[in-house]
């Protein structure tokens, strides 16, 4: 037998009986198909989360008082605040890196008639190569602003939006707390962020927010950004023994701050999501099991209901191996026919999902092939069985059936 | 192959020097074991000779479907000997029968077999189909057997588009159409009428004095088996009868 007429013959079977190959498909059609979308979208959530990562800012870490972990002897609650002298040593001590002090209230904003509480957070000109989040338009503060703490601000485009119900914000004055607060220049849009909306920000002079809005010398957080790439983990510990030796701690367990890199978290984020990303796996993967044995119970069914067929085959000459051949071929068309329906209505359903929430589309090449693949076996080890009944028939036996 | 010299010796009746197609010594062909043994065939010594026209009777049960599937090589049997063309089928294995049966014998079904839903072009190609001929060349000469059998233009037909009688004869181009030289008919009348047997008849008369080809054929009617030349009669498992018709049906 020639291989174009063992796969005509077996297309021919298939589309004889339309609806019952569909159906049997559809186990397939939905394994695949799952399978591609799950694997796919947790790509994608990585990605997104990757993005976001490199969008806060790349090489950056946080530096906070407090301990990141709790001991036996409780959690540790009073951990003594930076200053702004402690983010200058580590802007003249450290090497190669940018420093930019945040201090962070959310008093209530007044704009005409709108009044809202936001994020208003108190640094330098710094912040914003540190967070690689620039000025749209405006200016930056000057230097007699951030020395004399001067009531101006820069924010986020949310504001305008929402407040300024799309007017000009820039030289009109907005009313932070109690403060008057004149706006000097509008951040670039970054949109949102794990949550949270990165646009709906005020920043304003370090100094100013310290006095006018906190009323105490604090620095919340310190932002490093390391200027040489991967570089991070040595500026990390140099920072580390830096602020041990400013505030007399003699071993690391004692720490009451912590410096975080944002590619740990990154990391931390990308393992969930692959985590899940490999658990709905799995579950898809059942799911195409459950095609396959559909596809073995109506093999099955079909050898039974064609045993006269097979029986006419066989007389006129076919060996084992031909009928073999043919159910084997048939059951492996079938489910590679639903392979690639549900290949395609995977990356269909994935991109429709990650349009609808804004994610980043990729596309894997190696879990499509893998998916087409993973079809193809099925058809052949479900498949086996029915057609190795069919090829072991008695002739004489599978003549007289009725 | 034994030499012809020999075969007279052991089968003095036989007068005809045409060499064998089928010899059997001492075949029989056993169900079961034990208190449930059945003896389908019980000890048949049998040679039919190349281009002869058997018919094989007798009553159901009598064993002349079992010796139907034997000489078709359906079947093989439990102890004797049966050489096909000198070949001893009982020392083949499954698909040595199977290529047997494929390059050496053609097979009509009281039933006509024939795959439903599928042109009755395509019915004929089927054996073409296992032997790996080209479609072309397939084509052609299924089209050529139809032609033969009085079909041409109903290539395309499916079988339930067919007459029984038209059935049967897409059944007989499929048998011939791989040009073997032994026809197998298993009451190839049995599910037609009168007039359409006759015509089914004609036709196998006519196909083998134009081609030569050994037919074998199980029926029970005996006007049928007058088509033949020489009629088996069998009962309980044994060839009670072996002549011409006039001989065995009187």
């Amino acid at each position: 037998m020639r291989w174009l007429d063992i796969l005509v013959m077996a297309f021919q079977a298939i589309v004889r009986n339309k609806l019952r190959s569909f159906l049997t498909t559809l186990g397939i059609i939905i394994g695949v198909g799952s399978v591609v979308a799950m694997v796919h979208l947790g790509q994608s959530a990585t990605r997104s989360v990757t993005d976001e990562i490199a969008s806060i800012g790349s090489n950056l870490l946080f530096v906070m008082p407090g301990t990141a972990q709790r001991g036996p002897g409780g959690i540790r609650t009073t951990a003594e605040p930076f200053d702004l002298e402690d983010v200058q040593a580590v802007a003249q001590e450290v090497p190669d890196i940018l420093v930019a002090p945040a201090v962070t209230v959310s008093p209530t904003v007044v704009i005409g008639n709108a009044n809202e509480t936001i994020s208003v957070t108190g640094t330098d000109n710094n912040y914003f190569a540190v967070r690689n989040h620039g000025i749209a338009y405006g200016r930056m503060f000057d230097q007699d602003e951030l020395n004399a703490g001067s009531a101006v601000c820069i924010i986020g485009t949310t504001l305008i939006d929402e407040m300024y119900l799309g007017q000009e914000p820039l030289g009109t004055t907005l009313r932070v707390g109690r403060t008057a607060c004149r706006v000097i220049g509008v951040l670039e849009e970054k949109g949102q962020s794990m949550g949270q909306d990165r646009d709906k920000t005020i920043l304003m002079p370090v100094k100013a927010v310290q006095r006018r809005l906190l009323g105490s010398l604090d620095v919340h957080t310190i932002y490093v950004s390391a200027l040489i790439d991967g570089s991070t983990s040595r500026v990390q510990k140099e920072i580390e023994s830096l602020l041990r030796q400013r505030r007399h701690i003699d071993s690391p367990k004692d720490d009451d701050f912590y410096v975080r890199d944002t590619q740990d978290i990154a990391n931390a984020l990308a393992s969930t999501t692959n985590t899940m990303t490999i658990l709905l796996g799995a579950i898809a993967a059942v799911s195409l099991l459950v095609g396959g044995i559909g596809i073995m119970n109506i093999m099955l069914v079909s050898v039974t209901e064609r045993t006269r067929e097979i029986g006419i085959r066989l007389a006129i000459g076919a060996r084992t191996r031909d009928v073999l051949t043919q159910f084997l071929v048939e059951s492996i068309a079938l489910s590679t026919l639903g392979g690639i329906i549900g290949l395609i209505l995977g990356i269909g359903g994935t991109w429709l999902v990650t349009s609808r929430l804004d994610m980043p589309f990729v596309l894997a090449p190696g879990v499509m092939l893998l998916g087409f693949s993973f079809s193809v076996v099925i058809g052949v080890v479900f498949g086996y069985f029915p057609a190795r009944k069919a090829a072991r028939l008695n002739p004489i036996d599978a003549l007289r059936h009725e | 192959m034994t030499s012809d010299a020999q075969r007279e010796t052991d089968d003095p009746t036989l007068t005809d020097s045409a060499p064998a197609v089928i010899r059997m010594r001492n075949i029989s062909r056993i169900y079961g074991s034990g208190s449930t043994e059945v003896r389908a065939l019980d000890g048949i010594d049998l040679t039919i000779r190349d281009g002869e026209f058997v018919a094989i009777m007798g009553p159901s049960g009598s064993g002349k479907s079992t010796c139907m599937n034997m000489i078709g090589c359906l079947d093989v049997p439990s102890t004797g000997e049966f050489l096909f063309r000198g070949v001893n089928v009982g020392s083949l294995d499954r698909d040595e029968l199977a290529l047997l049966r494929r390059h050496f014998m053609g097979f009509v079904f009281q039933s006509f077999n024939l795959l439903p839903r599928v042109s009755a072009l395509a019915n004929v190609e089927l054996p073409l189909i296992y032997g790996g001929v080209r479609r072309a060349v397939r084509r052609s000469r299924a089209s050529e057997a139809l032609r033969t059998v009085g079909l041409s233009g109903r290539e395309a037909a499916t079988p339930s588009q067919l007459s029984g009688g038209q059935q049967q004869r897409v059944a007989i181009a499929r048998a011939l159409v791989t040009e073997p030289p032994v026809l197998l008919a298993d009451e190839p009348t049995g599910n037609l009428d009168t007039a359409m047997a006759d015509d089914i008849m004609t036709q196998l008369a006519q196909i083998r004095a134009e081609r030569g080809i050994t037919i074998i054929m199980v029926t029970h009617e005996p006007d049928i088996a007058r088509y033949a030349e020489r009629v088996l009669y069998f009962t309980d498992g044994k060839l009670v009868k072996d002549g011409t018709p006039e001989e065995v049906l009187s």
